[in-house]
């Protein structure tokens, strides 16, 4: 049998533990919007995101959006959440993992068409790390099933 | 049947006992963090689309999963030390914090680092490494707790209870990429799921983990065996070792 004393202290502890958390988790329940990096695309298309203010917007490159000017860094594309799509409108370098197909965080500023003005664009990395030989052989095997399903 | 646990939290029986592992326990170190370096750095295939870059993973991973394990430590051993008195429990708490706090930093500066050519900056204030920052503080703030009491006594009260408090914090960090929009990925390793990584990247990751954690045990118990001997420094068994030692 624990002494009383020493349980008296072990309940102590429990409390601490527990009320930590309660406030915390408390917390961070009051602030989960603003905790949250970016907008999906589908909360800006339904209103949520304020225009005229620097806000952050994240989803995939829509295959084939991306538009880049001959003549300037303009760069015009589409980031999906798989339902609603936002164009964006940047003028700098992109970083070098940015591509069709792959996540972005785009900083800026939404103007009265709705169109993201970005002042920054971040590539977002995936969890899924393959060797490129692998990589390859995945593409080659995915054009394949593509091609067999075009033809029949 | 608590007594194998009070013998357990005598200062000298641990430091004898533990002089006895070290050489293993620093072996088994050296010799995983070769191999998993070597493994990782030369013989893993490079990532299809970061390339090489990806490699600082065998770093900042398992890093970054000690400076979590080491928080439970240390909070544990507070907890320890506050329930039952126990004075290698305080000890182990006052060591863990600036080793935890050194892994800490060592995954936000490796992190930094793998973010500017793969993100395209150095920092974010997503939930991830705001979460992570805030251990870092957590940490310090031990550090610095046991260091503006003049009685040991209440600097191992106060920063115990720190401890406690702050262990909030761990589950938000792991659970904060899966529970908000954030910048940093998911998980790549998880408990219930086959890892999303190639097995040949994967396998020495593994055995960086496990040297992480036997760097870990090996330095903490470095810092516990210094710091029994400060406080234990009165007392003759360490007066005995010292004297052995100038001989």
């Amino acid at each position: 049998m624990m002494h009383p004393i020493r349980r008296q202290r072990l309940f102590l502890v429990i409390f601490i533990v527990v009320a930590a958390s309660l406030a915390v988790g408390l917390m961070t329940y009051a602030l989960r919007d603003n905790i949250n990096l970016f907008y999906p695309p589908s909360e800006i298309a339904a209103g949520d995101a304020p225009p005229g203010v620097r806000i952050r917007a994240g989803g995939m490159v829509v295959d084939g959006s991306v538009e880049r000017a001959s003549d300037s860094l303009f760069v015009r594309f589409l980031v999906t959440d798989g339902e609603a799509e936002v164009e964006v409108h940047y003028t700098g370098i992109l970083p070098d993992l940015f591509a069709a197909g792959e996540a972005a965080v785009v900083t800026g500023e939404l103007d009265k068409q709705g169109i993201f003005m970005a002042s920054e664009v971040l590539a977002k990395h995936d969890e899924n790390y393959t060797p490129p030989e692998v990589a390859d052989a995945m593409n080659a095997a995915h054009e394949r099933a593509k091609q067999s399903t075009d033809e029949s | 049947m608590w007594q194998w646990f009070h013998r357990l939290g005598s200062p000298r029986w641990f430091y004898q006992a533990s002089g006895k592992w070290l050489p293993w326990l620093a072996g088994i170190t050296f010799v995983l963090l070769l191999i998993g370096l070597m493994w990782g750095l030369g013989f893993a295939p490079r990532d299809a689309k970061q390339g090489n870059s990806f490699r600082i993973i065998y770093i900042h991973v398992p890093a970054s999963f000690l400076a979590l394990a080491g928080y439970y430590v240390m909070a544990i051993a507070g907890a320890v030390g506050l329930i039952w008195k126990m004075k290698l429990a305080d000890m182990v708490m006052k060591s863990a914090a600036p080793l935890g706090a050194a892994l800490t930093f060592v995954a936000l500066i490796t992190g930094a680092i793998w973010g500017k050519p793969t993100w395209g900056t150095y920092w974010v204030w997503d939930a991830r490494i705001t979460s992570m920052l805030v251990l870092l503080f957590l940490y310090m703030g031990v550090m610095a707790l046991q260091h503006s009491y003049t009685s040991v006594d209440a600097a191992n009260r106060a920063s115990a209870v720190l401890s406690l408090v702050g262990m909030v914090n761990i589950p938000i960090i792991y659970k904060s990429v899966d529970w908000w929009y954030t910048l940093h990925q998911p998980a790549t390793i998880k408990f219930t799921e086959a890892p999303t990584m190639h097995p040949d990247m994967f396998h020495p990751l593994l055995v960086m983990i496990a040297g992480f954690y036997c760097f870990y045990a090996l330095v903490l118990i470095l810092n516990t065996r210094s710091e029994i001997l400060h406080r234990e420094r009165r007392s003759s068994w360490v007066k005995d070792i010292v004297l052995q030692n100038q001989r």
